[in-house]
């Protein structure tokens, strides 16, 4: 079946399985390999990324289901090579290690400063509980995200 | 000392070149840009999947895969018979054991490989994989450990020729006669069994390699998820009967490893062998429920303890004795003369009279493996012995756990310090870290909370652990894996212009090498850390060494930086002494230049001199015409980081569940590098004693079916059960180390588990529950209340 | 990570279109909402339908509405919209409760109600959520529509009512006034699914309890529900004694399995415990005397 996606502004228009997954739409066909997968039960929240205005885990997204909407990926974060505060703010706070987790934490907090601009630790953790993180153990990643939402730029 | 809790870093490096420098990697990650293995896309490439025994121990009776050939996108289907045939059915692991790269005769685990197939996308291999039939016969399987040994049970190891039983070694360290001595003339003897349940260190990223074997020239490339490319590149050529000089590993960015990137798994063998017989690339990921299954397991220690004291809290002796269960092939991680890695260091942080432990291993029908997942070659469980029965001792004593431990740690002036199993700890002030533990944590004010709480059926825990770890293994002598010695090269290069590109064989996993190596170099040459490139992961631009895992990084290959930064300094050395026409004895460096002594006037600097020593500069005996040298560091002994950590929970015994509310982490690593990266080390082994502690296990049912094969069940800790950490340091330089660096990167994970456990069992005092294993889960800690502990590493199905 | 089986795909435009999609495909055909209970079961090839019938653009079946003295629930509406939705908060708090502790906030943005309920997990929350509210599942056919109570919905492990070629299409509850309710669960980890589960809810008169509903997932609750615990709750005293007693009672009448969440004693004991702390929650609330 042809499918037409939206990622990061650009329109996609491919020849796909119906059960051809988001996560591989985004990695294999259109060679976004920032956005990465870690699990098979929809657990670890390497993969999210938006679809629409909304986070969702896109290894549990079929790409068919993503027909004629937008993508956001970790690509799509920076503009016109600027880094979105986010993205300065895990540089900043060392809120990432080995980087696997680290698009799609920036992703889930890029959405939480859209809605609240000023959210405490605690709604940072709960917005992030969904998603694992093996290298940081989260504390500097609250922090990048506090740092954000300090320096909206 | 200082308590430096992490809040604003400068982006101005303190004391030269070491600080909080922001790391380099992080341009890449945050824009999306890292190479990681599945990332790798090569014209051609087709895609691997292995199909895997659902039965713990079964006769192989057929494998018939004739319709899985005949799938019109699958372009091979590789069998043991297969294999057989290349003489690479079975291979060596890291212990001198073989393991089966696909099976032949039997299957010996859920989830072993016995089939791989080789398809044109990943989707068609992994369609392909149900149209293998496999005929099984089963047979009765081994799954708890504990009657592994016993008469008329199944040998799982029946193609060792002449294996009658499932005993693999027996091991032991310490002086047992002393040791006995010491426990028979003691005033208090205290005994308890402990589970270190088997855990999994699950980094994000799976394994994978992509192989790509170059049909003219004989080349072949693999890109892997390895923590020791050349020690594999170096076991391929050995076990493939390929020359070593065609063979190159790449590690690309690896997310994560946490020793479980150290083995060489079926799934490359495959890749590679699928390489060779297509023609064409070969890419295999496994996927998560692989790598839980089949891939390196960590910990499985089923562990007695004896601790003899006085009656005053004086500790005397330790004894210890351990089934450690390794899975149905020995594929763990450690050198070779340590089969059970460095558990002897279980004498701890304090000063005994005597110890002894041993060791046994076993074959069960469960994954290979056992040295993983930040265990710093089995400290993990040594720790957690010593830190659990320090507290049972306490408990029977009716001390305050805190002090007991304060009466027995070793004092600054006894290090150097040999202990009753050998260990030569290099250096430490382990009161003044309790102290600072203790003044952070509000130790005083947290009893007093405590026991208020108590009146209104409030139960909160403190628990403390006092680790120390002996890392970066290590002296070639003692040292080797494989036979390979455990030193670690490094070669500097210094272009014309001053910048410098450091080549070294260790491999980061996200601990920020290409930052703190490139301040290591830095600090060495009077550089910015921005001048140094740091090159690591591809053994054809490396030196040789055995690579990232047990915290050995720092303290080998961070050594060899120094060294060899100190080499090129002494080159420059001459070289200035040229170019000022002076003897190299009259110029003294500064750090940041060299200058003739009692002349500052007269002054050039790393860059200057470099630039000298390509020109037409007439050049004194030393130095050719570059400054460049290369460096293997062979550690004269290990590194001994320590630490003091406080746990305070809450309990509700109502339902078991146990809330995390504080974590104090007091760790001394000696000299810093980067103390924002040493402190996200910390971060993360903290999270692994909170999930080690409260969640984690692998777990089999009496069949063989492995429990924890998905994160559904293999839970891990989140943003939510976590604390925000609390850290201190100390400092500590490690005397025999070119910076004083110890090393940090296990030291959390290893430290922390026991910090919670004894929190939770601190709660559960009043109840009179006096021991329960890990993990403490809800089920497991309300179970432990009414009396029934339970046994955590079996479980009813 | 693993990957579904190949599966043919139809994109539904209307709630009739959808409907014809499954009479044609028929019962190898599986609707498709947000995915995040067929989809992980399609990659493990535990589910391996035939034909995909979407209906993410069935903006008929999102909604949330108070009409008609019920607060009625479009089974579209995905898990984030009713924990945010402020009408079903403020009508029956034990939504919030029971969402607040369903999956991740990832999943919630897209999982959606009606599919969490279709996949009849034995220890899906909102199943137990809607049998203390006593809902009414309102489900469309070919033959057009009927109800069935939300106690009647499930026939047993991932089972349903909805035959082939049906759609759940909404969730009614009746709003009474005088009520409170609660849901309280216990997990190994946030996200997990319930070791166990109870909600409450309740209509006081006076300090009596008039009218109560309890809920329960992961225990072996004949119908998520404890019917008997409710019969002794009629008339009762609101006090600790009643609850302590209505929790008793609930325990004694689920049949737990044991599993890696726990032995079954510890549910037996969780289906209680919890039950107690719903109940005073959710008088608490119905007293308006706080959270």
């Amino acid at each position: 079946m042809q499918i037409t996606v939206y990622v990061n502004g650009v329109a996609y228009t491919r020849e796909v399985e119906a059960r051809l997954l988001l996560i591989h739409f985004l990695r294999d066909e259109l060679r976004l390999t920032g956005s990465h997968w870690g699990c098979d039960t929809s657990n670890c929240g390497a993969c999210v990324v938006w679809l629409d205005e909304t986070p969702v885990k896109s290894c549990t997204v079929l790409a068919a289901m993503a027909d004629g909407h937008r993508v956001l990926t970790v690509e799509g974060m920076e503009r016109g090579g600027v880094l979105d505060p986010v993205q300065q703010g895990f540089a900043e706070c060392h809120g990432l290690q080995c980087g696997f987790c680290t698009p799609g934490m920036m992703l889930t907090a890029r959405w939480l400063l859209d809605r609240d601009p000023d959210p405490s630790p605690a709604k940072i953790r709960e917005a992030l509980s969904g998603q694992i993180c093996r290298c940081t153990g989260y504390e500097n990643i609250v922090r990048s995200v506090r740092w954000a939402a300090e320096h909206p730029g | 000392m200082s308590t430096e809790l992490s809040g604003e870093h400068g982006a101005a490096p303190v004391n030269g070149a070491y600080g909080p420098v922001r790391r380099k990697e992080d341009a890449r990650f945050i824009r999306g840009k890292g190479y990681f293995t599945d990332d790798i896309a090569l014209p051609g490439m087709l895609h691997g999947a292995i199909l895997r025994s659902p039965l713990a121990h079964a006769r192989i009776v057929s494998v018939d895969v004739a319709a899985a050939r005949a799938h019109p996108r699958v372009e091979a289907v590789i069998t043991g018979e297969t294999l057989a045939g290349l003489k690479l059915a079975w291979m060596p692991t890291l212990s001198r054991d073989v393991q089966a790269v696909l099976a032949t005769d039997k299957v010996r685990f859920q989830g072993q490989e016995v089939a791989f197939v080789v398809a044109q996308d990943r989707y068609s291999a992994r369609d392909a994989l149900e149209l293998i039939n496999v005929e099984y016969e089963p047979l009765p399987v081994v799954i708890d450990a504990r009657k592994a040994l016993d008469p008329g049970v199944p040998v799982i190891r029946d193609d060792i020729e002449g294996k009658q039983d499932n005993h693999i070694f027996d091991w032991e360290a310490g002086d047992k006669a002393a040791t006995d001595a010491v426990f028979a003339a003691a005033d208090v003897v205290v005994a308890c069994d402990m589970l270190y349940p088997r855990s999994h260190p699950a980094p994000l990223e799976t394994c994978g390699t992509v192989a790509d074997l170059d049909q003219v020239s004989g080349k072949l490339t693999v890109w892997s998820t390895t923590q020791a490319p050349h020690a594999h590149r170096t076991l391929y050529a050995l076990v493939a009967g390929l020359p070593e000089h065609k063979i190159r590993i790449i590690s690309p960015d690896i997310g994560g490893g946490f020793g479980n990137k150290v083995p060489i798994y079926p799934g490359y063998i495959c890749a590679v062998v699928g390489a060779m017989i297509t023609g064409r690339p070969v890419k295999w990921v496994e996927d998560r429920s692989e790598n839980l299954m089949s891939t390196s397991f960590a910990r499985d220690y089923h562990m007695h303890g004896e601790i003899a004291a006085t009656k005053d809290g004086r500790i005397l002796g330790l004894r210890a004795r351990v089934l450690a269960d390794h899975g149905a092939f020995n594929g763990s991680a450690q050198p070779t003369k340590f089969p059970a890695g460095f558990f002897h260091i279980f004498t701890g942080s304090y000063d005994l009279q005597a110890a002894h432990c041993e060791v046994t291993g076993v074959y069960t029908n469960k994954a290979p493996g056992g040295v993983a997942y930040a265990c710093s070659f089995r400290v993990t469980e040594a720790v957690y012995l010593v830190e659990r029965m320090v507290e049972l001792l306490a408990r029977e004593l009716g001390a305050d756990p805190a002090a007991l431990r304060m009466q027995n740690l070793l004092r600054p002036e006894q290090f150097p310090y040999t202990g009753p199993t050998g260990w030569e700890y290099d250096s430490g002030d382990y009161p003044r870290a309790l102290r600072l533990a203790m003044d952070m944590a509000g130790y005083d004010d947290l009893r007093r909370e405590q026991a208020e709480k108590l009146t209104r059926g409030e139960y909160m825990g403190i628990g403390l652990s006092f680790f120390t770890e002996g890392v970066g293994a290590g002296p070639r002598a003692h040292m080797d894996i494989l036979g390979l010695g455990m030193a670690d090269g490094a070669d500097l290069r210094m272009h014309p212009t001053g910048k410098a590109v450091l080549s070294i064989s260790v491999q980061t996993q996200g601990q920020g090498h290409e930052t703190t190596f490139a301040q290591i170099v830095a600090q060495e040459l009077g550089l910015s850390p921005d001048d140094v490139e740091v090159v690591h992961g591809d053994t054809d631009r490396t030196p040789f060494g055995l690579g990232t895992y047990g915290s050995r990084s720092t303290p080998v290959s961070g050594a060899a930086a120094a060294v060899v930064a100190r080499k090129v300094r002494e080159r420059a050395r001459i070289v200035a002494s040229a170019m000022l026409e002076v003897s190299p004895d009259d110029l003294e460096w500064t750090g940041e230049k060299f200058q003739v002594r009692g002349d500052p006037e007269q002054a050039r600097n790393i860059a200057e001199i470099a630039m000298a020593a390509h020109s037409g500069l007439e050049l004194p005996d030393g130095v050719e015409g570059h400054l460049d040298a290369s460096t293997v560091y062979n550690p004269p002994n290990l590194t001994y980081p320590f630490g003091a950590y406080i746990c305070v929970v809450d309990v509700d015994p109502g339902t078991g569940e146990v809330k995390v509310r504080r974590f104090i982490a007091v760790d001394d690593c000696g000299v810093r590098i980067n103390p924002m990266i040493v402190e996200g080390q910390v971060h993360g082994g903290l999270a692994d004693g909170v999930g080690m502690a409260l969640m984690q296990v692998i777990a089999y049912d009496e069949a063989g079916n492995c429990l924890g094969g998905s994160f559904m069940d293999y839970l891990l800790p989140t943003s939510v059960e976590c604390p925000s950490w609390e850290l201190g340091t100390t400092v500590t330089p490690s005397p025999h180390h070119p910076i004083g660096a110890k090393g940090v990167g296990e030291s959390a994970t290893v430290g922390s588990p026991p910090a919670v456990v004894n929190a939770v069992l601190d709660a559960l005092r009043p109840f009179g529950v006096r021991h329960a294993d890990m993990p403490l889960t809800p089920a497991n800690v309300w179970s432990a209340i009414q009396g029934r502990p339970q046994r955590t590493d079996l479980a009813i199905s | 990570m693993q990957v579904p089986a190949y599966v043919e795909y139809e994109k539904a435009t209307s709630v009739e279109h959808a409907l014809a999609l499954l009479a044609r495909f028929g019962p190898e055909a599986r609707i498709l909402a947000g995915g995040h209970s067929l989809i992980p079961m399609m990659k493990l090839r535990l589910a391996q339908p035939e034909t995909l019938v979407d209906i993410n653009g069935l903006g008929e079946l999102c909604f949330l509405t108070v009409t008609g003295g019920e607060l009625r629930i479009g089974t579209l509406t995905r898990h984030a919209q009713l924990l945010d939705s402020a009408a079903a908060g403020q009508h029956f708090a034990i939504l919030h409760d029971a969402e607040q502790v369903i999956a991740d906030p990832i999943v919630r943005n897209w999982g959606t109600v009606g599919g969490s309920l279709c996949q009849a997990d034995p220890s899906e929350d909102l199943s137990a959520a809607f049998a203390a509210l006593k809902a009414t599942m309102v489900i469309r056919g070919p033959d057009g529509i009927r109800t069935v109570p939300a106690r009647e919905f499930h026939t047993g492990p991932y089972e349903t009512v909805v035959a082939d070629g049906e759609l759940l299409t909404e969730i009614r509850i009746a709003i009474r006034p005088g009520g409170g309710s609660a849901y309280q669960k216990v997990g190994r980890r946030v996200g997990d699914w319930p070791v166990g589960a109870a909600g409450a809810a309740v209509w006081l008169a006076g300090d009596s309890i008039a009218e109560a509903g309890i809920g329960l997932t992961a225990v072996g609750a004949q119908h998520f529900a404890a019917a008997e615990a409710e019969e002794f709750l009629r008339g009762a005293p609101a006090t600790e004694a009643s609850f302590t007693r209505a929790g008793q009672i609930a325990a004694e009448h689920c049949r737990p399995s044991s599993d890696q969440r726990g032995p079954a004693d510890y549910k037996r004991h969780l289906a209680s415990e919890l039950t107690t702390r719903a109940l005073r929650r959710a008088v608490r609330r119905a007293r308006g005397a706080g959270a």
